[in-house]
């Protein structure tokens, strides 16, 4: 199931095609994603931003084409292994995806507990995690009592307690104002100078312009201009 | 499983019972009533049981000599007869003590019997039968055996009434198997409901855990502590309803049947136990189908 050809690259996809009934999502997608790298995904809306980033923690299977994650061959993982490939990542979703009936404390403790840690290691590391986003005073809070950049910020949270080697982040500053952005792109950029690989999937040009990283941009599913650099600015056409 | 983590499956699934007090309520309540209608027949079929039982015990062959047996021949005869299997006594009985108990018995009609001029009443043996042929289909065949013996004219043994009471007692049997099944399934149904219903409410909470790298175990486990919890409550409720309901039966109806016929007694403990096990599994069962026909995780 292993793949050791290429140990530097955590993430790669080979002529990857997802299709739907009605359309293509995305077609012959091939792209490689170092360890540590940040990754920009860009494109307009439906461009397949979210199926892309959907297909690697196998929210939905790919339609052809091979994806390696971490050497594991998604095509080939049994049903059993899936939870245990999830946790190599923190997802970050535009809508939050919090647990309404579960606290702040309890929708981030979660990650810890689906991994069968003891609750005087959860209780600590939550609480690490709340203080990096500056959330440890709304522990108690319930997510629709938080406003938006404070569900972000316990979304985040989520996302990084479990100490995930990748990082995938879907228009993470969608929902959010100017300042609530800042917040979670600079907690983002934190954790990727920490050493994990972060993808981050958006069309919003000022989070493209301030964030360093190699961007792709994918337009209709295709993907076009393979690698852009992000000091090639011109070469992205948004 | 980690003792941590079973304490942690069990706070979660007493914690999704308390949140949902009036589903589960409603759930251990129809499982209880189940449980009280499978029991109460239980009760009155171990009971009915014990009565037959008790009838069986009284059960004799009543072996009729014919004429040519003589009196010398009698001892060979009684050898004969308790030598058969499952034969526990053979009384003899001539036929001038028979006809002395019978004008006893009848002083009122005394004139019938003073018109005889010979007895005619045969010779008998009251065959009494041994514990382990105590059931009807021992006692016919006993009885069968004790025919073909060629002093025996004919054997009686409440033929007709024997048949009667296998035939109601086999109904009796039958139908109460019948309900058993039909509300052990209702429980299971009743159970796949409710756990369904939870599932669904929770159907969105569920997909976040999944992505958080939640097992299908671990989602699945609280459910089925949840369902075994209902079938356990459930099934002790219906118990207790029962006893409850026996105790007051029986301190007003007991005093006079007690005596005549039989002790009317509670479930024994281990069909206590068992009608407890069955509601049980009912719980795990109805979670298992519920998930089998509707989790496509």
């Amino acid at each position: 199931m292993t793949d050791k050809g290429n140990e530097d690259n955590i993430i790669r996809l080979f002529h990857v095609h997802k299709r739907y009934a009605t359309h293509s999502a995305l077609v012959d997608i091939s792209v490689d994603v170092a360890r540590n790298e940040l990754l920009m995904v860009t494109g307009p809306s439906g461009a397949g931003k979210s199926t892309l980033l959907k297909l690697l923690y196998l929210g939905e299977p790919a339609s052809e084409g091979q994806i390696l994650i971490d050497g594991i061959n998604l095509a080939r993982i049994s049903r059993a292994r899936i939870p245990f490939l999830r946790r190599k990542f923190g997802i970050i979703f535009q809508d939050y995806k919090l647990i309404p009936s579960k606290t702040v404390y309890e929708n981030i403790a979660l990650v810890l507990e689906v991994s069968g840690y003891k609750s005087s290691f959860i209780q600590k590391k939550v609480a690490s995690v709340l203080r990096t986003v500056g959330m440890e005073e709304r522990q108690h809070a319930y997510p629709q009592s938080l406003s938006g950049g404070e569900q972000q910020r316990i979304a985040f949270a989520r996302a990084v307690v479990g100490d995930p080697q990748i990082i995938l982040a879907d228009e993470p500053t969608g929902s959010l104002d100017a300042d609530s952005a800042n917040i979670i792109m600079n907690l983002l950029r934190e954790y990727h100078g920490r050493g994990t690989t972060l993808i981050i999937a958006t069309h919003d040009k000022a989070i493209l312009r301030k964030t360093q990283g190699r961007t792709i941009y994918l337009n209709d599913g295709r993907l076009e201009n393979k690698i852009v650099n992000i000091e090639k600015k011109p070469a992205i056409t948004l | 499983m980690k003792s941590g983590i079973f304490l942690f499956f069990i706070k979660r699934a007493v914690q999704d019972i308390l949140n949902n007090r009036f589903l589960n309520a409603i759930t251990i309540i129809t499982i209880a009533l189940s449980i009280l209608i499978v029991s109460a027949f239980g009760l009155f079929f171990v009971n009915i049981n014990d009565l037959l039982d008790s009838w069986r015990k009284g059960v004799r062959i009543i072996a009729y000599l014919n004429n040519k047996v003589s009196q010398t021949e009698i001892l060979d005869v009684k050898k004969k007869i308790l030598q058969i299997d499952g034969v526990a006594a053979a009384q003899f009985k001539s036929k001038d003590e028979a006809l002395k108990q019978l004008k006893e018995r009848m002083k009122r009609q005394a004139a019938i019997f003073e018109n005889l001029r010979e007895n005619p009443l045969p010779d008998i043996f009251e065959v009494q039968l041994s514990a382990t042929a105590q059931n009807w289909e021992k006692v016919e065949i006993l009885a069968s055996q004790i025919e073909t013996l060629p002093e025996i004219e004919s054997v009686e043994y409440g033929q007709q009434w024997i048949g009667r009471i296998t035939g109601i007692f086999n109904l009796l049997r039958f139908t109460g198997s019948a309900l058993c099944a039909v509300f052990f399934m209702a429980s299971v149904f009743i159970v796949a409901n409710t756990i369904r219903l939870l599932f669904f409410s929770k159907r969105e909470e569920f997909d976040i855990m999944q992505l958080v790298g939640a097992t299908e175990g671990f989602i699945k486990t609280p459910f089925y502590i949840e369902a075994i919890l209902q079938g356990i409550i459930g099934g002790i409720l219906g118990i207790i309803v029962l006893y409850i309901s026996y105790v007051v039966v029986v301190s007003n109806v007991d005093q006079g049947l007690s005596s005549a016929f039989i002790q009317i007694r509670f479930l024994p403990i281990p069909v206590t136990l068992l009608i407890i096990a069955c509601s049980t599994f009912s719980g795990w069962l109805g979670c298992y189908l519920s998930f089998k026909q509707f989790l496509n995780t």
